[in-house]
């Protein structure tokens, strides 16, 4: 119950990206245990092993081959198993109707990418926080909406 | 020959532990849930005779008293924003003196333990209300922004779409049709 560390898990398929990303988590204070998948049907197939480790916060790059962050979310969001994961999207567009379509689909967090690596440290660790809160102190999920 | 056994975890865990809190002479009561309410003071050689025996069983005692401490000061800032009589109370003040520490011991302690500061911990907390508020109650955004003792809507709105970077209309809209999706299924 009382873990120390949070487990993400980031899908993208730039292999730099998911380098960048595993990078900014190992500078935090939180402990984080950090996984990448390539690309959806990777993700997919790893969480819908009944006995995957489940994290606490899901990472969606929007533009994916294959499967991309939208249709993983709409699978995941079908799945009562999945409830407690938080999911982030990242993504290039911040049109406000695209954010909110996004939100109501049910994604937690909208992530504009950022462009360097000092930002992406910040939006992270802000994610990670702000989670460890809804984590620790029992906060309601599903009102969870966080645009970055 | 094999024998095959069949054991209830709770009643090995109460058992050992009634056996050892009597073997050193420990007034106590077992409240459930991991608590044990010791009725005496336990001097500290007890204590750590105590620690030891319980560990060869995989019991361990929970010393983290900073941990404690840091759930009395968040059930304090949740008590403090949900009263209407306390809103006006200064926080500092107020932490200090429920808890029985300086605001700078609460303050550090805080920050240590949950990765946010109690400032930062109280504006979550309030959007959070604010929040419940706005999907659940007939308030409008006026009526929760004076409940929660911010100056204006404005004020409320600023600190919401800072906190959670969409607006407090837009969250009312995300959330009102997530609902209307899900009762369609």
């Amino acid at each position: 119950m009382d873990k120390d560390y949070i487990h993400i898990i980031l899908a993208d398929d730039d292999e730099d990206d998911r380098m960048l990303f595993t990078d900014a988590f190992e500078e935090m204070k939180i402990n984080t245990k950090v996984n990448t998948f390539n690309d959806g049907v990777e993700l997919m197939d790893y969480l819908n092993n009944p006995n995957a480790v489940l994290p606490n916060v899901l990472f969606l790059d929007l533009n994916m081959p294959k499967k991309n962050g939208i249709e993983c979310l709409n699978e995941i969001k079908k799945d009562d198993r999945f409830n407690d994961i938080a999911i982030a999207i990242f993504s290039t567009s911040s049109s406000e109707e695209h954010i909110e379509e996004t939100f109501v689909l049910g994604a937690n967090i909208y992530i504009k990418k950022p462009s360097d690596f000092t930002t992406l440290k910040k939006v992270l660790s802000d994610v990670v926080t702000i989670n460890w809160q809804y984590y620790t102190s029992g906060l309601n999920r599903d009102n969870f909406l966080l645009r970055l | 020959m094999k024998i095959f056994i069949k054991f209830d975890f709770n009643t090995v865990c109460r058992k050992v532990l009634e056996e050892k809190l009597i073997k050193h002479n420990i007034k106590y009561r077992i409240l459930g849930f991991g608590e044990v309410d010791v009725l005496e003071r336990i001097p500290s050689s007890v204590l750590s005779a105590l620690t030891e025996e319980l560990k060869e069983y995989g019991i361990d005692i929970i010393e983290n008293q900073k941990s404690v401490l840091v759930q009395k000061i968040k059930d304090a800032i949740i008590e403090m924003i949900h009263s209407p009589e306390l809103v006006n109370v200064k926080s500092s003040v107020y932490l200090a003196e429920k808890l029985s520490h300086s605001y700078g011991y609460l303050s550090n302690l805080f920050s240590d333990i949950t990765y946010t500061s109690i400032e930062n911990y109280i504006i979550l907390q309030k959007i959070e209300y604010a929040k419940q508020l706005i999907v659940s109650s007939d308030l409008s955004l006026t009526e929760i922004a004076f409940q929660l003792n911010y100056s204006s809507v404005a004020h409320l709105s600023t600190q919401f779409k800072n906190v959670t970077g969409i607006t407090p209309s837009a969250f009312q809209r995300i959330i009102t049709k997530r609902r209307e999706i899900a009762t369609k299924k």
